[in-house]
């Protein structure tokens, strides 16, 4: 018997849940699907090809190399950015003069937009012209060009995307010291624990809720956000600086190979699903819930 | 806590804030003043409004800024409706299948439409919405995100007041309109502003979907005037940077406290 509660339930979740899978559940799937077809072209339709795209994947030195740039990417702007916040929130989280402004200074490049931070930033990194050169050449070094040299354009632009993101996270460690019982440090201190024992036995391991989902996040980010990319270095020098989402981007709409974008895309969704997974679990052990 | 600690624990948060503002310092130093004082700073120089006339003029953004108007102010009235639809159903309403679409809705908190460009892109040229805002605001309108928080606040609303208001006889949707979406307010406050900024700085799938004036958002505008004219100078730029980024940076500004609560209870499940 189909019972009335049923209904109303399910009337009221169709327009989002209907929403939700024609552009996430739908475009998921068909992206698994079209990975094992050829892109149509020029008249000729798509047709089966088995697991060519990924063949052409594993011998693409392309896909290796923006594979491993965005690998090196998210080692090098997760743990910084996430220690960067702890630091941040542990600094302003006590009442001093001007706590408001550093908080303020910490926060503010997480609100404007990625595509106007990295203008910002092209101004300091310009060659001969740019801040960073002027200061430089100031002290009498040379020029550099730091966005058209490949072995620093990719740190270069992780700069960028600590700058605004650590400020975000910071907000996370805040809300959570906030609700750190002020009595546990008191007892540790009068046992007579120094202030790095109390943050390393008692502040930091309640703070792992937080940094798993901050985490989380960061990574999920890590892959997500490209726009600073299009603005920097176009994913030069020679792919130096290039991520999955940007090749993605590129194979799709500069090149219309859309199969073989699919096939990225298939990559990149796993990666992401493996990464989340492999996060649960590394934490679950040291994480402390409540 | 010694004196001397204090101080060098006070000396640090401001010597790591000072670092973090910089930036944003340099570039509104070169955006009000003449470009001759691009890397010169004397405190002498004269403060002008010209770089952001002339980036003004320059190109559309008067149509970019309404184009980034309507698109938040759409996205963040449908996500509302949507979400609190079905943030109702999942909290309150017990139906076969509940757990297992619920989770369904939650895997889109790690497969993200942003992500999903290449099938998108299809979905949207079929439904003949490419260069259009509608285009670019579909795939966003029903967020997973959205219904999770929603439905977090609706399931800490007492069972009572829904039961008192069915004896009176209400139906579900005034029950969902005159109970749940009042006692609701501050966490639509948060994730209005949460969806607000990210849809103002979304640029990825704005940019494949748009490619006329008429429908770009301010950061495809400003991305396409950065980087096409390379005879523009630096001060200009950055005007328009500002410019670009300024009204939600007021909006900061002005409301900073209700911003960073928004973000943080956000972000805290």
């Amino acid at each position: 018997m189909l019972k009335r509660e049923w209904i109303y339930g399910w009337l009221l979740i169709l327009p989002a849940l209907s929403l939700i899978f024609l552009f996430t559940h739908f475009p998921a799937a068909m992206t698994l699907i079209n990975s094992v077809f050829s892109t149509p072209r020029g008249g000729k339709d798509a047709h089966f090809v088995g697991l060519a795209n990924y063949e052409r994947l594993i011998h693409d030195p392309v896909f290796w190399k923006v594979l491993v740039n965005n690998l090196w990417y998210a080692l090098g702007t997760i743990p910084v950015s996430i220690a960067l916040a702890l630091l941040m929130a542990l600094l302003v989280n006590r009442p001093f003069k001007g706590r408001a402004l550093a908080r303020m200074a910490f926060f503010t490049p997480t609100i404007l937009p990625l595509i106007a931070v990295a203008n910002i930033w092209l101004f300091f990194y310009t060659p001969g012209f740019g801040l960073i050169d002027q200061i430089l050449g100031f002290f009498g070094f040379g020029q550099t060009n730091l966005l058209g040299t490949p072995s620093s354009a990719l740190p270069a632009i992780m700069v960028v995307a600590i700058w605004k993101e650590a400020g975000f996270f910071m907000i996370f460690y805040l809300a959570a010291l906030q609700s750190i019982p002020l009595q546990l440090a008191e007892a540790a201190r009068i046992e007579g624990a120094g202030r790095w024992t109390i943050f390393r036995r008692i502040t930091f391991p309640l703070l792992m809720p937080t940094t798993l989902f901050v985490s989380i996040n960061a990574v999920i980010n890590a892959f997500r956000l490209v726009d600073h990319i299009f603005i920097l270095t176009g994913g030069g020098p020679g792919n130096a600086s290039s991520l999955l989402l940007y090749y993605i981007y590129e194979t799709s709409f500069r090149f219309w190979d859309t199969a073989y974008g699919a096939t990225l895309t298939v990559v990149l969704l796993s990666l992401l699903c493996l990464l989340a997974v492999g996060q649960f679990f590394l934490f679950d052990r040291k994480v402390h819930y409540k | 806590m010694s004196r001397f600690d204090r101080y060098l624990w006070n000396g640090g948060a401001g010597l790591l804030a000072l670092l973090w503002v910089l930036p944003l310092l340099f570039a509104v130093w070169t955006a009000f003043h003449p470009s001759a004082y691009e890397a010169n700073f004397t405190l002498s120089a004269p403060i002008t409004l010209e770089n952001f006339v002339k980036a003004w003029n320059a190109a559309p953004f008067a149509r970019y800024f309404l184009n980034t108007f309507l698109l938040v102010t759409g996205i963040t009235g449908a996500q509302f409706v949507l979400c609190s639809l079905a943030a109702y159903g999942f909290a309150r309403f017990r139906f076969p299948g509940r757990g297992i679409l619920f989770s369904l809705v939650l895997l889109q908190l790690l497969v993200m439409p942003d992500i999903l460009i290449v099938e998108n892109y299809k979905i949207i040229r079929a439904f003949d919405a490419v260069d259009t805002l509608q285009g670019i605001a579909l795939p966003y309108i029903a967020s997973g995100f959205g219904v999770f928080l929603i439905r977090q606040t609706f399931m800490t609303v007492p069972r009572e007041l829904d039961d008192a208001a069915r004896i009176e006889g209400a139906g579900p949707l005034s029950i969902l309109w005159r109970v749940y979406v009042p006692l609701a307010k501050p966490t639509y406050l948060a994730y209005g502003l949460v969806s607000v900024s990210y849809h103002w700085n979304n640029f990825l799938w704005p940019l494949i979907v748009t490619n006329s004036t008429e429908t770009r958002p301010v950061t495809v505008g400003l991305s396409v005037f950065a980087t096409t004219d390379s005879g523009v100078e630096w001060s200009v730029i950055n005007a328009a940077t500002l410019m670009t980024s300024a009204p939600l940076l007021i909006a900061f500004l002005l409301f900073q406290r209700q911003f960073v609560q928004s973000f943080m209870r956000a972000g805290i499940k």
